[in-house]
């Protein structure tokens, strides 16, 4: 037995080590192929592969290392911590360069500089040419990225209303049909964003540039460096211009990013030659600067919370007493509607919602998730009063009868009000569920509580102390309520027993 | 004139006839009994005249009044208008009460005269609050039905169903909650709603309130009548 367990042992620590060994001759690049072409996509010929100009870097360095590239699929705004956690070596995914990122993690030099482009619909090209003609317009761009810095500082200074999307292809989209006035984001997607959107067009000011960087777990600074030396090479070898000439990519700013950068020192790393960059603000200043915008957010999470549970006890009541006292056909229906909301994810029933009617009805994003969180809620709603209505005793049910109240008042005036009491406390639970789902509307633009935290977060490069203020903000919010269901509870449940 | 006229009635459950060929009167100020083993029936009857349970067979007429007879036969249970002119003519106080467990004590006796008769809901409290005096329970307006002893919340049910001032009043197992004191209280109530014209039909085990207040009785057997007497408590 002790033999077997040795030998067990022994075959455990050999496979292990041949799984490090071969760890160790692949370079994991992490980049989320949702941005797309010409960053990354799945191949349209073979979609376990991913190509891009990211992909060709990734190429670059792994032969560089003598390694082998291997691909692993992050979501964007996900990507620093993944790196710090070790998930993949080197993150490149038009990842852009700012403070932040340099003080928490291995850095590349830059190797591609970009410009900020404000694009609008081309009806709107003489009145919006920059951000201050923007005041109290709806301006949109991608998460985790520099533009929302820059938007965030324009609402402080033009009033402009920051519209924060998952993705960089809605923006554009939603700019063409009206739901947003403009988006800010690098020149590469508003190209792309202008060419599938012909009623668009990117205008010429000049709104800042930026650069694309790859990133690293801190402990990595020796594969940085080699990384480094070997994008230096690139650049002066001209495999790098091959690379974005092939994706339709090089201009004349990137020969001028190249000197700037082949001038530095090995080792050397920022921005060259720019402007100086602002210092990195500790994790507790940049909480504290958020704290107003974070306080809006948690307005936002209760007001559209309590809006969709509104609407959520209002559909609940109505499929439950159209389940208990409907004819077949309505019972069928609503049985039908009740297992379509529950039995599909509520993040999809958004997307349709939101994005999926968009050629019929443009809904506002605001409106959009109040239907769909209410909706989706009212289907669950309706099987805790349906169950309610059925465990009021069929004794109160006759008492109301002989005393001639017809169907309708014996609901509201006998039955409704004893089955509320007993479906009181689940709909407490659910309104608790329900603060913490709205969360997922998010994904169609609504700057809520979470999203408002990941921005923060983000920029702070820790989820840390972000997560524990955000983490308050939803007990506070939900503690008192489930205090305040108790109460009603107590008050109206005595002597209503199923 | 009968205020009650039930005829060859059959009430059937599960495929089986628990009422078959009952056949009786009742006048306006009579106390009518109805005794019987357990399954024999009694509740079932109390149950069809008013209107909760569907006849097999047979009917049942209410009245006479002034907005005409009520009469129920075979078919669906009465809805709309036609369950409101039963509820004119016959009250039911159920053997647990059935008081609306989410409501006071007076809040149970006026919400039928103010939702189904449109009283003014000052004029009906008014009206709420004499009956539970009248009853005894004028202290306990206020009680919830949970917080009611079993005698407090028979007289409540009786005020509820007297509230609508129907000539018929139905009880089922009126003194299986009260004990030997409570009887005899219930015993003259009941006497005083009959004496003041009130037909009351009151199905019961119990032959000791028979004999203080009933002034007849109909002994069941098996869903049939198998007997009728005067009572002794009659007037």
């Amino acid at each position: 037995m002790r033999a077997a367990l040795v030998a067990l042992a022994i075959a455990c620590g050999v496979s292990s080590a041949a799984l490090l060994a071969q760890a160790g001759a692949e370079l994991r690049f992490g980049g989320d192929a949702e941005g797309g072409a010409p960053f990354m996509e799945a191949d349209p010929n073979d979609t376990s592969r991913v190509v891009g100009f990211e992909v060709d870097i990734a190429a670059l360095l792994a032969a560089g290392l003598g390694r082998t590239p291997r691909f692993v699929q992050v979501g964007f705004s996900s990507l620093d911590p993944a790196v710090e956690r070790g998930d993949f070596d080197i993150g490149l995914s038009g990842i852009e360069d700012n403070p932040g990122r340099r003080a928490r993690l291995a850095v590349t030099v830059p190797y591609y500089e970009f410009r900020e482009v404000l694009t609008v619909r081309r009806a709107d090209v003489a009145r919006f040419r920059s951000l201050a003609d923007l005041r109290g317009r709806r301006v949109a761009t991608l998460g985790a990225t520099q533009a929302v810095e820059t938007l965030e500082r324009a609402r402080a200074e033009h009033g402009v209303e920051p519209v924060i999307y998952e993705d960089d292809v809605h923006p554009y989209t939603d700019l063409a049909v009206g739901r947003v006035d403009a988006v800010l984001l690098d020149a590469v997607l508003a190209e792309r964003g202008v060419r599938r959107n012909p009623a668009l067009a990117n205008q010429s000011t000049d709104m800042g540039v930026g650069h694309y960087v790859g990133i690293l777990a801190p402990r990595e600074a020796a594969l940085r460096d080699r990384a480094d030396a070997l994008l230096r090479a690139a650049m002066r070898d001209g495999r790098l211009q091959a690379i974005f000439t092939r994706w339709g990519m090089w201009n004349e700013d990137q020969p001028r990013l190249y000197e700037r950068v082949l001038a530095q020192a090995p080792g050397e790393s920022g921005v060259p030659g720019g402007p100086p960059p602002p210092t990195a603000e500790t994790a507790a200043a940049a909480t504290l600067r958020y704290l107003p915008a974070l306080f809006r957010a948690a307005l936002i999470t209760l007001a559209l919370s309590c809006l969709s549970m509104v609407l959520a006890v209002v559909s609940g009541m109505i499929i439950a007493t159209g389940r208990v006292y409907g004819g077949a056909v309505l019972r069928a229906a609503l049985t039908s509607w009740v297992e379509l909301l529950r039995g599909t994810p509520l993040l999809l029933q958004l997307f349709v919602l939101y994005f999926g009617l968009e050629a019929f009805v443009q809904l506002p994003a605001i409106v959009a998730a109040v239907l769909g969180l209410g909706l989706n809620y009212g289907a669950y709603e309706s099987e805790i009063y349906r169950g309610a209505l059925q465990a009021v005793p069929p004794g109160q049910l006759e008492a109301a009868r002989t005393l001639g109240f017809t169907d309708w008042q014996a609901l509201r005036l006998v039955r409704g009000p004893q089955a509320f009491k007993f479906a009181l406390a689940p709909m407490t639970n659910d309104f608790v569920a329900l603060l913490k789902d709205s969360s997922l509307v998010s994904m169609i633009t609504v700057v809520e509580l979470t999203k408002q935290t990941q921005i923060l977060a983000a920029n702070v490069g820790s989820w840390f102390l972000p997560g524990l203020v955000c983490a308050a903000m939803y007990l506070a919010l939900s503690l008192p309520l489930a205090r305040v269901a108790r109460r009603l509870e107590r008050r109206w449940g005595a002597g209503i027993h199923a | 004139m009968s205020a009650l006229a039930v005829r060859d009635l059959q009430v059937g459950r599960g495929g089986r006839a628990v009422v078959q060929g009952v056949s009786f009167e009742a006048q306006p100020g009579e106390l009518l009994a109805l005794m019987g083993a357990s399954g024999s029936g009694k509740t079932t009857i109390l149950r069809a005249i008013a209107g909760l349970e569907p006849l097999a067979a047979g009917t049942i007429e209410l009245g006479p009044s002034d907005a005409g007879l009520v009469r129920l036969g075979p078919g669906p249970l009465p809805r709309g208008a036609a369950l409101r002119r039963l509820y004119a003519r016959v009250g039911m106080v159920f053997q647990f009460h059935n008081l609306f467990a989410h409501l006071s004590a007076v809040h149970n006796v006026w919400l039928a005269p103010v939702h189904v008769r449109g009283e003014a809901r000052d004029a009906a409290e008014r009206t709420a609050h004499r009956l539970l005096e009248e009853l005894g329970v004028g202290g306990r307006a206020e009680a919830r039905p949970h917080e009611l002893s079993g005698g407090e919340a028979q007289r409540v049910a009786i005020a509820r169903a007297l509230a609508m001032d129907p000539p018929v009043l139905l009880l089922d197992e009126p003194t299986a909650s009260l004990d030997p004191e409570r009887r005899a209280d219930l015993a003259r109530t009941v006497r005083t709603l009959v004496s003041g014209g009130r037909t009351v039909l009151a199905a019961t085990h119990d032959a000791e309130f028979v004999r203080g207040c009933a002034d007849r009785v109909l002994l069941l057997e098996a869903g049939r009548i198998a007997s009728e007497a005067l009572a002794e408590g009659g007037e």
